[in-house]
């Protein structure tokens, strides 16, 4: 399965990948990967959050403020999805999405 | 802003609420999963104890099957509560699960409800056929047992042919296009000088190798004295693994290794009945698949509220979540990379929970062996074959008098003496 290889920016629109499952937890989630078998925590309740607002935000910087996440966290935010997107949790949303 | 540690991920996790103490919010995803998950992150699940082989350290004691098996239904029931409570995947084992009539079919059922399988198997039923089959499903994985990369090594310890049997359904996979099967190998006395040989085997089957730890848990417990590594063995395992790295999978079993110095890839901590837990062939759940013994039995799936009352009301889940008190082994310098180690190798080398893991690499598990008064336990169960294979077992002891000359007279039929037809002139 190919990964696009690209960085999350702001100002993009990002969203979860249709292989990914999501299980929250009192410390935040787990994600997993149906087709890479991946297993990823994510460690904060608001990056939960704002993974799952990707697909109703216009971009990522909406996702980030939808989630009440503060400004001067959005740049680890960010570095958070890119490693996400690295993994294939999350892809850009490119208005027609192909499941894979 | 510096770093926030937001996401960690794990290429294949291991094989890793009711709660007494509070839950402390934010630290380390260690500390959070010591204080238990709303469900497992994975878990075994042994489909029958019925078993084509007897491998001299069957964790379950597998052989024979149980009357009370679950049935089909039953089987579908737990995969339908797995499925609710987001349990995204179970490694299945046994016994041999493919011997199993319905293995294919609730192989199929859990696929079809969003819950990945991993299965275990010696090989006996994955034909070319079956292999073909395996390989159009996205969603199972296929791991085949070898404990050696030869087949007298292997065969010592899991039965004449059964090395024969394991590289035919490798060969099997290999030719119908399963991508990435998995060889896991039990690490031994024996086999450990074989992991280059062994890692060459995967890549020639384009399969990945996993390494798990000998515990002496089942039949184990008879053999572990002389088949465990020894010291220097671990060291040389360990050097192995930090230069392996991710490319070798452990199932997060090693982690009593990281008292040489650094941690191994995966999860450091225990995590049975916390992240991990076992359901066994008549629904029993266990705190994890290395302690099948009533000590650590926390109710049946069979119950009101199924499985998912077991794992997030029993009291016993609740005491593991709680925290443990460590004795000793908190004063050592190691003890925040190998967590003390392994509690059910402990238990069943009759160590103190509270104290070292019998294969301490700071040494201090062998004086805790040496403790005059040590009782090792047995399995609370046994599913055995009664009948033993050539070739295992204990050395027959040997007396000296030769076999009986072809001219003794038959003994008689109904002779009650123990004695009866022996001569101990050895005419």
């Amino acid at each position: 399965m190919a990964v696009p290889d690209v960085a999350v920016s702001l100002d993009e629109p990002w969203h979860l990948s249709p292989s990914v499952a999501i299980r929250p937890e009192s410390f935040g989630a787990l994600a997993y990967h149906f087709g890479n078998r991946r297993l990823t925590f994510l460690k904060r309740p608001e990056l939960l959050a704002v993974v799952q607002g990707l697909d109703e935000a216009a971009d990522v910087r909406t996702a980030l403020a939808n989630a009440g996440v503060p400004s001067d966290e959005w740049t680890a935010y960010v570095a958070a999805l890119d490693s996400l997107a690295s993994a294939d949790m999350i892809r850009p949303r490119t208005g027609q999405d192909s499941a894979p | 802003m510096t770093a926030l540690d937001l996401v960690t991920s794990s290429a294949v996790p291991s094989t890793l609420s009711a709660l007494r103490a509070p839950r402390p919010a934010g630290g380390s995803l260690v500390q959070q999963f010591e204080y238990g998950l709303d469900a497992p992150i994975c878990l075994t699940w042994e489909l029958t104890y019925a078993c084509n082989l007897s491998c001299v350290h069957c964790l379950s004691s597998s052989g024979r099957r149980d009357p009370r098996e679950l049935s089909t239904a039953q089987c579908e029931s737990v995969i339908d509560e797995l499925q609710a409570m987001q349990v995204f995947y179970v490694n299945i084992g046994g016994g041999e699960p493919t011997v199993r009539p319905d293995f294919w079919h609730l192989l199929d059922y859990a696929v079809d409800h969003q819950v990945g399988v991993k299965f275990s198997t010696n090989g006996v039923r994955i034909t070319p056929d079956r292999a073909r089959f395996l390989a159009s499903s996205n969603y199972v994985d296929v791991q085949v047992s070898l404990d050696g990369a030869t087949a007298e090594v292997n065969d010592h310890v899991r039965g004449v042919g059964s090395y024969a049997m394991a590289r035919t359904a490798l060969t099997n996979l290999a030719e119908a296009g399963f991508k990435d099967a998995k060889i896991s190998v039990v690490v031994t006395r024996h086999n450990v000088g074989q992991l280059d040989d062994f890692k060459k085997l995967a890549d020639d089957h384009g399969a990945t190798l996993r390494l798990t730890r000998l515990r002496p848990s089942g039949r184990g417990a008879d053999v572990w004295d002389e088949l465990h590594p020894t010291q220097s063995q671990q060291r040389d395992l360990y050097n192995w693994l930090l230069n392996a790295g991710e490319r070798v999978l452990t199932g997060d079993s090693f982690f009593h290794l990281a008292g040489f110095g650094e941690s191994l890839p995966g999860l450091n901590l225990c995590g049975a009945g916390r992240v991990v837990c076992l359901i066994d062939p008549v629904g029993d759940v266990y705190a994890c698949p290395f302690a099948i013994h009533e000590e650590f039995l926390a109710g049946n799936v069979l119950e009101s509220g199924g499985f998912a009352t077991v794992w997030r009301t029993s009291e016993l889940f609740a005491d593991l979540r709680s925290p443990q008190t460590s004795g000793a082994c908190t004063r050592c310098q190691f003890f925040d990379s190998c967590r003390g180690g392994c509690m059910a190798a402990k238990f069943f080398t009759g160590l103190p929970l509270d104290g070292p893991d019998p294969e301490c690499v700071q040494g201090y598990g062998e004086s805790a062996l040496a403790d005059p008064d040590r009782e090792a336990r047995s399995s609370s169960q046994d599913h055995s074959h009664r009948t033993t294979r050539a070739g295992v077992g204990p050395v027959p002891v040997e007396i000296g008098f030769g076999i009986p000359a072809p001219s003794a007279p038959p003994v008689h039929a109904c002779a009650e003496n123990p004695l009866a037809g022996f001569d101990p002139l050895g005419r």
